[in-house]
């Protein structure tokens, strides 16, 4: 039940300045993610406020009370890290007593949460055995282990899933998903260059860019209503189509933007026509790349499997009018 | 076939021929202690006589022993101190980031390119003047700076190769910089440590001129010392059985020890150099 509230927080390193002022609201009990592309600061921010990295400028507060100048353990947090870390040269249960025992909890003690976390992530079988003994899955349960034991105020965790395989991945996070449930009162933050993983586990995403928060907000609102095209282009999956000059003066915009799964192929009199380029057949749904005669082709999402033909002309529609329009600085434009 | 036979039976002369001409020298002086009387000045490849009277005279003669005890004192307090003092350096080189690091790391290096007896006359005056000479902590002294830049960097070397996750990872879970080294990097390193420890104790096991130099009473001298002064009943005589026994005896700490560790050498000579 840890709020955790930024205050224009930067971070240089030398002159090159990479978090560029922060200020962020997360909520007690909160799963936030951090998601952006490779470079916008994501980790970074996640380390400011883990504490593994000095807050060059601006105040770290969790629950009012100003953090910044404290270490990782006297803020009470836990970190889930990319690469695991787990110490190499001790069993599952050292491991995970690690911090317990540096804290000096009582033998009892330890062994009852140790074993508590263990059993919630099955991994009670594993407890004698070295961390080299473990598949990458297992490795990374333990690592969450280690960090459920010490019952943090604050759960980080930094990339978690990106080491492990696709169907692996899948499941864990589920099983984070299934955590959070279970810790619903620890304040959560989750750094991703997914979408998936940022779009299925958040409360609440915060879109990061260069080191400047470009949105903050639920998972819909930022599919809904990305308040900028980065922001657009990021969230949703195939990406969203964006279309300049004249396709766009037609909606009185400087871009228009139009996601995949709101466009249909119409029998005739569609807003755009073009040629099919190429048609992506997944089984459950297919993808259409059609010129219209803009920058890119045009991405369709249709579903089931397609019966055109590359070649074919094509007409299409935004359904419902569900558009984006987007002014010169890449805002959403006023309506009229 | 003839050439696959030819290539073979050269390939393994040479391997003999190498074996032969570094084992040899130490063959001959086993061979030899064994011997007594003239029959120490005929040429023999293989052990004709049998007899301990070497032995048994170097050990009884005066202070060998005593000697012996001190290279074994001298190189186990170098090994220790040289390793603690390296492995808390290691640390801060390799993991702390502060200005002129790379500068101080080149330094050290440097350091260790200096010949021993350029430097002999200024640590004369340095022993003199911390009033260590004639004491084993002379040596102690010596040896430890002359083994501090290479266990320091190859100490470095491996610690920089250490996941910096896991260190992290210790912090996160609240340990202090001490219990980071000591509980989180010592079980890690302990390949490395033992390669640089044993070459220290090798370096200061053997080391002459210092322990020449530092030294001028028989109690406290180290066997090298010891074995080259051993002298005969006349000052014409070579005492070549005795000096040839205490050869023996000394080597046999050094065989020992590597073959008790000789697994965790080779796995640390590789690991500072493949991530692992």
């Amino acid at each position: 039940m840890t709020a955790i509230h930024l205050n224009n927080v930067r971070k240089s390193f030398g002159t090159f300045d990479v978090i560029k002022g922060v200020d962020l609201e997360i909520q007690p009990s909160e799963f936030m993610v951090f998601v952006g592309p490779s470079g916008c600061g994501k980790s970074t921010l996640l380390r400011l406020i883990a504490g593994l990295e000095d807050i060059t400028d601006g105040t770290l507060a969790f629950d009012e009370k100003v953090v910044n100048s404290l270490t990782p353990s006297q803020r009470g947090i836990a970190m889930v890290f990319q690469s695991y870390a787990l110490y190499p040269h001790m069993t599952v249960f050292d491991n995970m007593a690690f911090g317990l025992k540096l804290a000096k909890g009582g033998t009892d003690e330890i062994k009852r949460r140790v074993n508590e976390a263990a059993e919630m992530l099955q991994i009670t079988a594993y407890l004698d055995r070295l961390p080299k003994q473990l598949s990458g899955g297992q490795r990374q349960r333990v690592a969450i282990g280690r960090a459920i034991v010490r019952d943090p105020k604050v759960f980080l965790f930094d990339e978690p899933l990106s080491n492990l395989d696709a169907a692996l991945r899948v499941q864990t996070r589920l099983e984070i998903a299934k955590l959070h449930a279970k810790m619903h009162e620890t304040t959560m933050i989750y750094v991703t260059h997914d979408q998936v993983e940022a779009m299925t586990l958040a409360d609440r995403i915060c879109v990061l860019r260069d080191g400047i928060v470009e949105q903050v907000g639920t998972p819909l609102e930022l599919y809904e209503k990305p308040q900028s095209i980065f922001v657009a282009g990021f969230i949703g999956s195939p990406k969203m189509n964006f279309l300049t000059e004249k396709h766009a003066e037609t909606y009185r915009a400087h871009t228009l933007g139009v996601r995949p799964e709101h466009l249909e192929v119409k029998d005739k009199g569609g807003a755009w026509n073009g040629k099919l380029i190429l048609s992506e057949n997944l089984g459950s749904e297919t993808y259409l790349y059609i010129d219209i005669g803009a920058k890119d082709p045009l991405v369709v999402r249709q579903d089931g499997t397609a019966s055109q033909q590359p070649g074919e002309l094509l007409h299409i529609s935004p359904i419902n009018d569900n558009v984006h329009r987007f002014d010169q600085s890449g805002r959403p434009a006023a309506s009229n | 076939m003839l050439w696959k036979l030819t290539k073979g039976t050269a390939f393994y002369a040479l391997v003999v021929l190498i074996v032969v001409l570094a084992v040899f020298p130490f063959y001959y002086a086993i061979i030899t202690s064994f011997k007594t009387g003239s029959a120490l000045f005929t040429v023999e490849y293989f052990p004709t006589s049998f007899s301990f009277e070497n032995y048994v005279s170097v050990i009884k003669a005066g202070s060998f022993s005593r000697n012996l005890l001190n290279s074994l004192i001298v190189s186990t307090l170098v090994v220790l101190l040289a390793l603690l003092i390296a492995v808390t350096a290691s640390f801060a080189l390799a993991r702390v980031r502060f200005r002129g690091r790379s500068l101080l790391l080149l330094t050290i290096l440097s350091v260790s390119m200096f010949p021993q007896i350029a430097v002999l006359a200024g640590l004369f005056e340095v022993v003199r003047f911390l009033g260590v000479y004639n004491t084993l902590w002379s040596l102690v002294f010596s040896y430890t700076i002359f083994t501090l830049p290479f266990t320091v960097w190859v100490l470095t070397t491996f610690m920089r190769d250490l996941p910096i996750e896991i260190e992290e990872a210790a912090i996160v879970d609240g340990a202090s910089p001490w219990v980071i080294i000591t509980k989180v990097f010592l079980p890690l390193m302990w390949p490395a440590m033992v390669t640089t420890g044993l070459l220290a104790f090798i370096a200061a096991w053997n080391e002459f001129l210092f322990a020449l130099t530092f030294t001028s009473s028989t109690e406290v001298r180290t066997v090298p010392v010891t074995i080259a002064l051993l002298s005969g009943a006349s000052s014409h005589e070579i005492p070549w059985g005795t000096i040839m026994a205490a050869s023996v005896i000394v080597t046999v700490p050094l065989v020992v020890l590597v073959l008790i560790f000789q697994r965790k050498i080779i796995s640390g000579l590789t690991a500072g150099g493949v991530k692992g």
